[in-house]
């Protein structure tokens, strides 16, 4: 079954864009949130990662903080 | 073995790939990221043929044209030293080894720290050293500025538009960095500038509160929930032991882009040629490529 992937990110990030592009390339299916559009997600996302850099990636639960991509493979399994 | 080996991918390393690219060399480019500072860049007005482009976009492009040949790159990759043994220039990676016959060094800069206590502490808990990035997460918030150049002037008027007020914390005694830009600081109601001021401590509990300066001989503490230090760049040179350095740490390159090593070449903002900007920095990667190029054709 797919995961589900949300990523937290700003327009403006260049790890976001990268972030984002690595997950298009893979055809990975995400909910991409503007934290800089929508203060409530920037809590959210705070929240989650306790930290307020962006990107944060929840894959199924998983945070990830920053475009590591080799973490994101793992949590992707792929 | 390749070619050769360009480590970085900032617009020097970039553009060094293309011409590179372009003259058949087989090449290998090694990076922690794409882009480098352009990609973190807010808006760029001088780069020659875009009137106006953002940082990310600029760095967008670069990366579309490097991609537009077959380039192997090896991404999220730091080189962690760099030498000649023989002939042979041996770059060894957290990764990684590998072997060229010429090496780019186009490692470019990073961020300079402040290190004061709470400065790691609090790194994005409030603290940032990317305010390009950053910045919108702190929309109504009141954050501090630490740093009086051009950097920290591009980021105070990115905030301008975000924050709801922002200090600026200068250590010298007037703000620096273009007029045109101190113009607009000036102007702006919700800034404040605090010169001859120091910044001796980042407080917080699980995020930044506050920070504590140091004025006219005086300790103060001042509530903020963010901190943007933009205090200038440091050379991404430490891997590059054997290479001959200038006392900033800048790669020492002549006209032609050598260093020191033959077969070694360096280009772009960690080198010491003056001035750095982007269009520099892609002109000097050029240079670099085609003195490889023509260093390859003689030996």
């Amino acid at each position: 079954m797919d995961k589900i992937v949300k990523i937290y990110s700003t327009t403006s990030c260049p790890y976001c864009v990268r972030a984002k592009q690595f997950l298009k390339e893979n055809n990975i299916t995400f909910d991409d949130i503007d934290v800089s559009a929508n203060q409530a997600a920037g809590e959210e996302m705070i929240r989650k990662s306790g930290q307020m850099g962006v990107p944060v990636l929840d894959i199924d639960g998983e945070i990830i903080v920053g475009f590591d991509k080799e973490r994101i493979k793992q949590a992707l399994g792929i | 073995m390749y070619d050769l080996i360009i480590i970085g991918a900032g617009p020097a390393g970039i553009t060094a790939s293309v011409y590179a690219a372009r003259r058949r060399m087989s090449l290998l480019v090694i990076s922690q990221d794409i882009g480098g500072q352009a990609a973190l860049s807010g808006d760029i007005e001088n780069y020659t043929g875009y009137q106006f482009i953002t940082g990310p976009e600029l760095a967008a492009k670069f990366e579309e044209h490097m991609r537009k040949f077959d380039i192997a790159v090896k991404e999220n990759e730091e080189a962690v030293q760099l030498k000649r043994i023989d002939d042979k220039i041996l770059v060894k990676t957290n990764k990684g080894s590998y072997e060229a016959k010429t090496a780019i060094i186009a490692s470019g800069k990073r961020s300079r720290e402040l290190n004061v206590p709470g400065e790691r502490e609090f790194k994005n808990k409030g603290l940032t050293y990317c305010a390009t990035c950053d910045a919108p997460l702190f929309n109504g918030k009141v954050v501090a500025i630490i740093g009086g150049g051009n950097s920290a002037l591009d980021a105070a008027l990115q905030l301008i538009k975000i924050a709801k007020h922002s200090y600026i914390i200068n250590i010298t005694s007037a703000l620096g960095g273009d007029a045109i830009m101190r113009e607009k600081i000036n102007e702006s109601e919700i800034v404040t500038v605090l010169n001859n001021t120091k910044v001796t401590a980042i407080l917080g509990d699980r995020m930044v509160t506050g920070i504590k300066i140091k004025r006219e001989g005086k300790v103060e503490q001042l509530a903020v929930q963010g901190v943007f230090i933009e205090i200038g760049l440091i050379p991404n040179s430490e891997f590059a032991k054997d290479i001959e350095k200038n006392q900033f740490r800048e790669i020492k390159v002549n006209c032609r882009n050598e260093t020191n090593i033959p077969g070694v070449f360096a280009a772009g903002d960690v080198t010491d040629v003056p001035e750095k900007q982007i269009i520099i920095a892609a002109g000097e990667g050029s240079k670099a490529a085609l003195s490889a190029f023509r260093y390859l054709a003689r030996a």
